[in-house]
Order: structure tokens, then C-alpha cells, then sequence
């Protein structure tokens, strides 16, 4: 990680920490703990998309997998919390890897297709195992976090708690884009087989790069899971998978930074637009169009890019003054 | 530099009567050939000569129907480009396929990838080993610039640079993955005069330090004025081999060029 970055990230965490001082209405608390969580599964997909160069439309599911695994392991079996995530984790990644295996030794973009029918797939089973899911009226009672004797139970607790871990996640990815990994990955998402004959195993990468982006996408639902004590089938439904993707490609795909704000614009925007009622689906569409149409390539390195052109002509200007 | 291990005829590649198809048209008809050590090795021939089809076989991009390649003694065919690239094949493209993401400097850092390693979980916890890994990556590759002559240019995006710097970034990249056998697939397309010239004598320094190289190239100033040995491409088929001045005056091979 750049020193800048460094900054960046010290600034950005001192903030997200001072927030809820500031902050005595819990709805408010609670919108900004879910997206510290789509945050996570954000940058999670963001790595699949921007550094694997593939799409996933069943990040949902994965989500899903992971609030349902801990849901029912620790509320029916009575598992611990924390070990229950974990394993969660695992499995999910495991679930991931599999479906990787044969998709992404194909080239093009076959994963789209794998996991959008994975997450139907998934969806049903909600609905169909009632007996072990609670089917379409969901599964209630799910224990609240905890670590050791302390109990996660109120908005705020869990406000520290869950950005602790979205700040680090952010970290955590940002050091890999820039390790020698994220240079292979940065270069197979770019020219696949100019990678390849520069001796990166492009394959064994993307799968492996699935496989994590699925796990972070299970932690963040496990979390939720545990957060809200109540899932039900809808929440990871394939519309899910379709906001996620839209975070991605609204913050800039390859640009972590810009997944956090892709993931704060659209995870709040319909908060704002409550005010406006039936316009907010129009307003929120309008949204999307503009960015797609008038950044291309995410508004986040959009208007990085207009700001430092802006920049670099004020400086050419004091530049040319000096000279004449 | 790893010990060199060559075949019993002293030979560090050879291809074995290597037929590939395209549908129904042969690209590679049954060639042989075998290069030797710290030589320039240039491959000539009209278009469509099978020139590019042969680097890629080598280079595992395309697998041939029929017939053997043998590197270093250890047949290659039906390895993946990564694994051609980590026993010591590199190459540089027709069409320069630089990572445009990237900086310079990275460029060549991507290319040290299979003489480092550092996995996932380094890359995520920036661990002691992987800083300090780190560091001597950046550094090596910096070295690799500066023999390439791109040190000023080491912050720039490959779009910004001059052809014949982009030329040499590939080259760069390449050679940072150390390899025995460096391949140049038309490394002066698009240069000026000056700047081809520029490009002879880098590939000449290289020879220098010990690099076996594989030169395919249309100038034929260049050609003839560096290569060792020349061996010459029709349809698909070697018609001719041998020192630059012999092929030159060879009647096949002036007929391939020019017709009869």
C-alpha cells in the first residue's frame, strides 16, 4: 500500500469513528451498519470484477449461504457464534471453488451464467427446505453477536464492531493489489495471454480469487445474520446480486475506494429519496443511467480524474504566468 | 543464471517435425529445427510463412496436432504458457500487448513473476518477508530498466511512452523473467531507422551477456546484420538455413521472396 493510500485510510477510518458521536437516531445507525456490511461483499466482488476480469451475479447467494449456515448452525444446533462464522467462511469458499473449477477454465465469461443459476438455485432451497430454513416466512431467533462475555446488542456496539471489520477488509485488500498477487491479477484481468506468457497461472488465480470473494461475501452475511436475528429468502434473492454488481460498476471497477463509495451512494440514496416516494425507483434510475453514461468507468475514478485535470490546468496557468 | 543443460547435439530447443492446422489450412507443415546456445537465431519468411504460429507453439499459446518440442532436453508440448514461461521461454508480442493498467515499472515487476513467489496471504498481511521481498522485486526490475534505457519513463502508463519504448518495455518484461530463450516476434516493426538501429544493438548487448535470442524479423538490414544463423519459413515448412550471407544467396529462398 502507497503512502498516500496509508493517509487516505487512516483519515477515512478516524471518520467512520466519529460518525456515530455525532449520530442519536438508531435507524441511522442501522442503515450504516448494513452498509458497512455491503461494503465488505462490495470489495469482495470488486476484486472478482476489477482483478479477475469476471462477473458474478450470485454474490446474493453466497451471502446467503453464510447467514443461513451460521442462522441455522448456531440457533438449531446451538454452535458457537464466532467458530460458526468461520466454518460459514470455509464452506462458502469451498461451495465457490467448486463452481469455479470447471467455469473459469473455460475462457469468456461462463461464470455469469454458473452463478446466476446458482443463486436461483440457492433461492429455491430457501423456500423449499422449510423444515431447516423456516421457508418463505424465514428463520427467527438467530443468537446476537458475541465475544467472549460481551454481548453485540445494541446499533452503536454493533456500529464499531462491523466497521472495524469493513476499515479492515479495506486494508486487507488493498495491501493484496499491491503485492506481487495483485500485480498477476492486475494483469490477467487486463491481457490474459500476455499474462500467461509472463508465467502467471492465470486459472489457478481467478479461481482462488472467486473462492475469497465468495468467503468475504459469506462473512458479511453471517454478520447480518446475527446483526438483524431474523433472515428470510427474499434478502439474497438474485436482486441482491444485481445491487452489488451496480455498487461495483457505480464506484469503478478495479478502484477499492470507489467501492466504498459505490457501496455508501447507492445503499443510501434510497434513504434519501424516502422524502420523494413513489419518484424514488425514477430518481434512482436516473442515478444509474448518468453515472454509466457520463462515467463509463465508475463515478469514483470519474471525478478523481475530472478533479486532477482540473488540477494539472490550474498548474499549466501559474506555470505559463511564471514564464511570460 | 541456472546451469544449462543441452540436448546431446548441443542443441537448448528443438522442434520435431511440428505440424499445426488451422481448419484445413496447414500453418506449420512437419518443421524441424533446433537452435543453439547464446546465438542470434533469426526466423525469416513471407507473410503467412508460419513465422508467429511457430512462436506461439513454442510458447504453448497454440498446441501442435503432431510432432515434439524439446526444451533443454524435456518435451514441452502440451504445457500451459506459465509453465513454458517458468522453465525459461519468454517472449515479446508482434503487436505489443503491454499491461496498460499499470505503470512502466510494474510492467517489469509482472515479469519477474515466476522467479518470485509470495503468495496470497503475504500479499494480504504485507508480512516482514513479503516488504523485504517487495523491495528487492522493485529493485531488480529497476535494473532491468535501466538496461533498457527506460529509467526516466519508470512512473509513466505504457500508453504515454514512445513506440520504440514500448518495444523495449516488452523486451524488459521478457528478460526480467530470465529466460534461456528470449523470443522477439518483430521487435522493429514501427521503428524509424535510428531507432532500429538502437533496437540491433540492444539485441547485441543481450547476446553479449549470454542470452539465447529468437528473432523474427521483416527488416532484413536487421536481420542480416546481427543474426548468427538464419533459417527460413515458406508455407508452413523450413526451405532453407544457414549463415546470413549463404541464405542470401540462396536461389529457394529469393524465389519464396520474390517469385519465380
Amino acid at each position: 500500500m502507497g503512502k498516500r493510500n496509508k493517509i487516505y485510510l487512516i483519515l477515512y477510518a478516524l471518520g467512520i469513528f466519529v460518525i456515530p458521536v455525532f449520530l442519536r437516531n438508531n435507524y441511522h445507525l442501522m442503515v450504516l451498519n448494513v452498509t458497512a456490511l455491503n461494503i465488505v461483499v462490495v470489495i469482495g466482488l470488486n476484486l472478482l470484477i476489477g482483478y479477475a476480469g469476471q462477473i458474478s451475479l450470485g454474490h446474493a447467494a453466497f451471502f446467503g449461504l453464510g447467514a443461513y449456515l451460521s442462522g441455522i448452525l448456531t440457533t438449531t444446533y446451538g454452535f458457537p457464534v464466532g467458530p460458526t462464522m468461520i466454518l460459514a467462511v470455509l464452506i462458502t469458499g469451498t461451495v465457490a471453488y467448486v463452481i469455479g473449477i470447471p467455469t473459469l477454465k473455460l475462457e469468456g465469461h461462463y461464470l455469469v451464467m454458473a452463478t446466476l443459476g446458482f443463486n436461483i438455485i440457492v433461492y429455491i432451497m430457501m423456500i423449499q427446505l422449510d423444515r431447516v430454513t423456516g421457508g418463505p416466512s424465514g428463520f427467527a431467533g438467530i443468537p446476537p453477536l458475541r465475544i467472549g462475555g460481551f454481548v453485540f446488542n445494541s446499533d452503536r456496539k454493533i456500529y464499531y464492531l462491523f466497521w472495524t471489520i469493513s476499515v479492515g477488509v479495506l486494508l486487507l485488500s488493498l495491501n493484496l493489489i499491491r503485492s506481487r498477487v495483485g500485480r498477476a491479477m492486475a494483469a490477467l484481468s487486463h491481457n490474459e495471454v500476455a499474462a500467461k506468457c509472463a508465467g502467471i497461472d492465470t486459472e489457478k488465480y481467478k479461481i482462488n480469487l472467486f473462492a475469497c470473494s465468495a468467503a468475504l461475501a459469506s462473512l458479511a452475511g453471517s454478520l447480518y445474520a446475527h446483526y438483524i436475528t431474523f433472515i428470510s429468502p427474499g434478502t439474497f434473492s438474485i436482486f441482491y446480486s444485481l445491487q452489488i454488481v451496480t455498487m461495483v460498476l457505480v464506484g469503478g471497477m478495479g478502484s477499492l475506494w470507489g467501492s466504498v463509495f459505490g457501496a455508501f451512494l447507492l445503499t443510501l440514496l434510497p434513504e434519501f429519496l424516502h422524502g420523494v416516494k413513489d419518484f424514488s425507483v425514477l430518481i434512482h434510475g436516473l442515478v444509474l443511467m448518468g453515472v454509466l453514461v457520463f462515467f463509463p468507468q465508475g463515478l469514483f475514478p470519474g471525478i478523481l480524474q475530472a478533479w486532477m485535470r482540473r488540477r494539472e490546468s490550474v498548474q499549466a496557468e501559474t506555470a505559463g504566468g511564471k514564464g511570460t | 543464471m541456472r546451469a544449462d543443460t543441452y540436448a546431446s547435439n548441443g542443441s537448448i530447443l528443438e522442434a520435431q517435425g511440428v505440424t499445426l492446422r488451422f481448419g484445413g489450412l496447414e500453418a506449420l507443415n512437419g518443421l524441424s529445427l533446433s537452435l543453439k546456445p547464446h546465438q542470434i537465431v533469426s526466423i525469416i519468411g513471407p507473410n503467412g510463412a508460419g513465422k508467429t504460429t511457430l512462436l506461439n507453439a513454442i510458447t504453448g499459446v497454440y498446441v501442435p496436432d503432431s510432432g515434439d518440442i524439446v526444451f533443454r532436453g524435456q518435451s514441452i508440448v502440451g504445457l500451459k504458457p506459465f509453465e513454458i514461461a517458468a522453465l525459461g521461454i519468454s517472449r515479446t508480442f508482434q503487436q505489443t500487448q503491454l499491461f496498460s493498467n499499470m505503470t512502466v515499472l510494474e510492467n517489469v515487476m509482472v515479469g519477474m513473476h515466476p522467479r518470485t513467489r509470495s503468495g496470497f496471504l503475504g500479499g494480504i498481511f504485507h508480512l516482514p518477508g513479503e516488504r523485504k521481498a517487495e523491495r528487492e522485486i522493485r529493485e531488480r526490475a529497476e535494473s532491468f530498466l535501466d538496461f533498457f534505457n527506460l529509467v526516466t519513463k519508470a512512473d509513466r502508463m505504457p500508453s504515454h511512452i514512445f513506440i520504440a519504448e514500448q518495444r523495449r518495455l516488452e523486451m524488459a518484461r521478457a528478460m526480467a523473467g530470465e529466460p534461456a530463450i528470449l523470443l522477439l516476434d518483430e521487435p522493429a516493426a514501427g521503428l524509424n531507422i535510428q531507432e532500429t538501429e538502437t533496437m540491433g544493438d540492444l539485441i547485441l548487448k543481450l547476446k553479449g551477456n549470454g542470452q539465447t535470442i529468437v528473432l523474427v524479423e521483416h527488416n532484413m538490414h536487421l536481420v542480416m546484420g546481427i543474426s548468427d544463423w538464419l533459417i527460413v519459413l515458406h508455407h508452413g515448412s523450413k526451405i532453407g538455413e544457414g549463415l546470413p550471407e549463404a541464405v542470401q544467396k540462396d536461389s529457394r529462398v529469393v524465389e519464396a521472396y520474390l517469385g519465380r
